[in-house]
């Protein structure tokens, strides 16, 4: 019964991506290769003192993106500093320096970690000014970034790959603006809550006392999941009942976290002139996420380890209204995403269930991956596959046109070996420098044994992948994990970003070369098998110790 | 007018991006979502209920604690899930317990909570559903299971001298999913389902 109704959740959540499909990724193909701007764009234009029908070299292109969030950075940064002094702060004194900065760069990193309970620390208007803003900007700024990828297979011969300034403009008003403000209205039916009062103490039923919540949060919650961001108004994130009340608020909300990365391939099918390449990626995408949503699911649903045995089911951390079934899925697209979002706590799930999750992370969130980011992830990696295919056949590897040289496997691999490095190096600095370890083991750490060690590596891994959801026992409010942790998240957003600029930058400048015999089908099942075999393989190789000594430990 | 070059212009361009985007994105965005929200209001406050003397006792979509001061259960009422957000259901700490599927203390806390849910129902500790040995990942669920809410029947009804298939007729039309038949699970609204109760009794 239970297994019924949990595949027919996901089937719903399929048709409905499915039928998303064409018309938004043509949609997004059309908005960004449009020659015409809107009027209010022309208006924006003229305001920031860009031209929009120049086009910029790769190394420009790095060079907007980088200044632009870090203005954002120095934004986000100042109004927590500054908070004391803005209207609706409601009375909450100036944010810590190292904790301004962790969320500074969360939030510019499209990661939106949170060391911080978030009704206790931030008032109303940095939650609109500084971070809102920013949930549309870093999520427009993965996608202008994906798309210039996508020009420089697109392109021959030339220099330029856009223009960063009307990708961003265009990706954030003409996309992610208008579905934020429809899907706030459907949050706001479903009951999430969308005002300015502070909150009020009630007396309750039983003559106790209660705080009701107020504030704007459709508004945020809409661009928290269509912007893979998952920063939540609340501690309790999308399990509060004013960010996701009900079971259908729940899917909607799954659907907005995979409309616009599972939709981008067809962006890229036509921007490349081959919808055929657009659904091989779709394809491989799918197939992971798939087997990680269903497996987490029957885990999960299994309930196994001492406490779920003993109360029944592992309903710790859950809500009644989601159940396993709805959280194992949120959960799952949660985290195969970039967003974060979490509608149950990811630390009191069964062992095994607690995989899977980082897992998702650890294979690079390509699956689809967050908006943009998963699109020039899975890209990158395609890089790579035909290269392991080039090598079986012994010839120079191509895709789709372009020769994959030196060059450009280089910048592939060193693509990969980052976030790796960062979750690696991270994980093992929190353990073996002696002043640091006695901080993570005495104050952060919240769960003994190996559970404890999983919610460092946890964090670390959703740091240097820029997911943000946690095995949230952890007390991450420390000068070493808001500095390292922080430090992961740009590490881990903007040394990929520039890579894959370069590549861009690379395969635009290459002529197309017509397909041979030779040359390795990319749009058959066999290339698809081939890249998920690399994703999965390229992932185990590299984290199956780490995840030996703590999840995997826990649960066998 | 053209692309920045230098790195300074970047700066200024970016700044000068930032600022207008803040405007657009920051205050006329959730400012159209609030006159939008104006459309339903009781949705947009958040779903306030009132008492029999029109006082607003909290929100349908947040739980409560039915318990007197020292936290003893009030047999009279339906029992909410345990816990973990503040002292239990404080509404301006939501959180979830955090304790994983090892750690003694959940254990603990399970074997403590079954004993005492048999002891107030008068029950087989067997009997006991999960949910009401876990505490939510919000802290503020406002929901029991069914199962949960068929078990305090008899203590409710007795408590108040009501036949129990008056109360059970109060549980059902407190009962509300799974939306459309398949998405999340059933639940019983523990606030809504008790205020019936109090209406009851006038």
């Amino acid at each position: 019964m239970a297994g019924w109704l949990a595949a027919a959740q996901l089937l719903l959540v399929a048709v409905v991506v499915a039928a998303l499909y064409r018309p938004l990724g043509d949609y997004l193909a059309h908005v960004y290769t449009s020659p015409r701007d809107l009027r209010v764009e022309r208006v924006l234009y003229r305001l920031v003192g860009v031209d929009s029908r120049s086009e910029q070299s790769w190394r420009s292109y790095v060079r907007s993106v980088l200044a632009f969030s870090l203005v954002g950075l120095l934004l986000v940064y100042l109004l927590q500093r500054a908070q004391a002094w803005l209207p609706w702060d409601l009375g909450l004194p100036a944010v810590r320096p190292d904790l301004a900065f962790n969320t500074a760069a969360s939030f510019v990193g499209n990661t939106n970690w949170q060391s911080y309970s978030p009704e206790q620390t931030l008032g109303y208007s940095v939650q609109v000014l500084g971070l809102a803003v920013q949930n549309f900007v870093s999520a427009a700024v993965g996608m202008a970034v994906a798309v210039a990828l996508v020009r420089g297979f697109a392109r021959r011969r030339t220099g330029t790959i856009g223009n960063f300034w009307v990708d961003l403009t265009r990706g954030t008003l003409r996309v992610l603006l208008p579905i934020s403000v429809l899907g706030a209205v459907v949050l706001i039916a479903g009951g999430v809550i969308q005002n300015w009062a502070a909150p009020t103490d009630v007396t309750t039923l039983a003559g106790g006392v209660q705080s009701i919540p107020g504030g704007p949060v459709a508004s945020q919650e809409a661009i928290k999941l269509l912007g893979t961001n998952g920063g939540g108004f609340f501690n309790a994130n999308s399990a509060h009942p004013f960010e996701n009340p009900t079971g259908w608020t729940s899917l909607f909300e799954v659907v907005l976290m995979l409309a616009i990365p599972f939709s981008l391939p067809r962006t890229f099918g036509r921007m490349v002139g081959s919808h055929k390449q657009g659904y091989a990626i779709l394809a491989a995408m799918g197939a992971i996420f798939l087997a990680s949503t269903v497996l987490l699911t029957v885990v999960e649903s299994h309930g196994a380890g001492t406490a779920p045995q003993l109360a029944g089911a592992a309903m710790e951390g859950k809500e009644q209204r989601f159940g396993v079934a709805a959280t194992t899925l949120f959960g799952s697209v949660s985290t195969l995403t970039s967003t974060g979002a979490v509608n149950g706590m990811h630390d009191s799930f069964t062992a095994l269930g607690g995989l899977f999750p980082m897992l998702n992370m650890m294979l690079g969130e390509i699956a689809p991956g967050g908006v943009g980011s998963g699109l020039y992830g899975m890209l990158v990696l395609a890089v790579i596959a035909v290269f392991v295919g080039g090598l079986m056949v012994g010839r120079t590897p191509e895709y789709l046109g372009k020769k994959i040289g030196p060059r450009e496997i280089k910048l592939a691999s060193l693509y990969i070996l980052v976030t790796p490095t960062l979750v690696l190096a991270g994980t093992a600095l929190s353990f073996a420098v002696p002043a640091v370890r006695d901080s993570v083991e005495s104050t952060s750490i919240w769960n003994p044994g190996v559970h404890g060690f999983s919610e460092v590596l946890y964090a670390f891994t959703s740091a240097a992948n820029n997911n943000g959801s946690a095995f949230a026992g952890l007390t991450a409010n420390t000068p070493w994990l808001n500095t390292a942790l922080g430090v992961a998240i740009l590490l881990g957003r903007f040394v990929p970003i520039v890579l894959v600029l370069a590549l861009a930058g690379s395969l635009a400048a290459q002529d197309k070369v017509p397909a041979t015999a030779g040359t390795l089908p990319t749009s058959r099942p066999q290339f698809v098998g081939l890249l998920t075999g690399v994703a999965v393989i390229v992932t185990a190789l590299t984290y199956f110790p780490v995840l030996a000594l703590g999840p995997l430990a826990e649960g066998l | 007018m053209s692309s920045p070059r230098t790195t300074w212009s970047h700066l200024v361009v970016s700044l000068r991006a930032m600022l207008v985007l803040t405007v657009i994105l920051g205050v006329a965005y959730p400012l159209l979502v609030t006159g939008l929200g104006r459309l339903l209001p009781a949705r947009a406050d958040g779903s306030l209920v009132t008492g029999a003397d029109g006082a607003v006792v909290g929100s349908s979509l947040l739980g409560q604690s039915f318990t007197d001061a020292d936290g003893a259960a009030l047999p009279r009422y339906f029992q909410s899930r345990p816990s973990a957000a503040g002292d239990g259901y404080d509404g301006a700490a939501s959180s979830g317990s955090n304790l994983g599927p090892e750690n003694p203390d959940l254990v603990a806390a399970i074997e403590d909570r079954r004993d005492a849910v048999a002891a107030l129902e008068g029950v087989d500790p067997a009997a006991v559903p999960a949910d009401a040995l876990t505490a939510s990942g919000s802290g503020l669920d406002p929901q029991i299971s069914p199962e949960y809410a068929d078990l305090q029947v008899p203590r409710v009804a007795a408590e108040r001298g009501l036949p129990e298939d008056e109360v059970r007729g109060l549980v059902a039309a407190a009962t509300t999913g799974p939306d459309l038949g398949f998405l999340g699970q059933a639940g019983v609204n523990v606030l809504e389902l008790n205020l019936a109760l109090d209406r009851l009794a006038g």
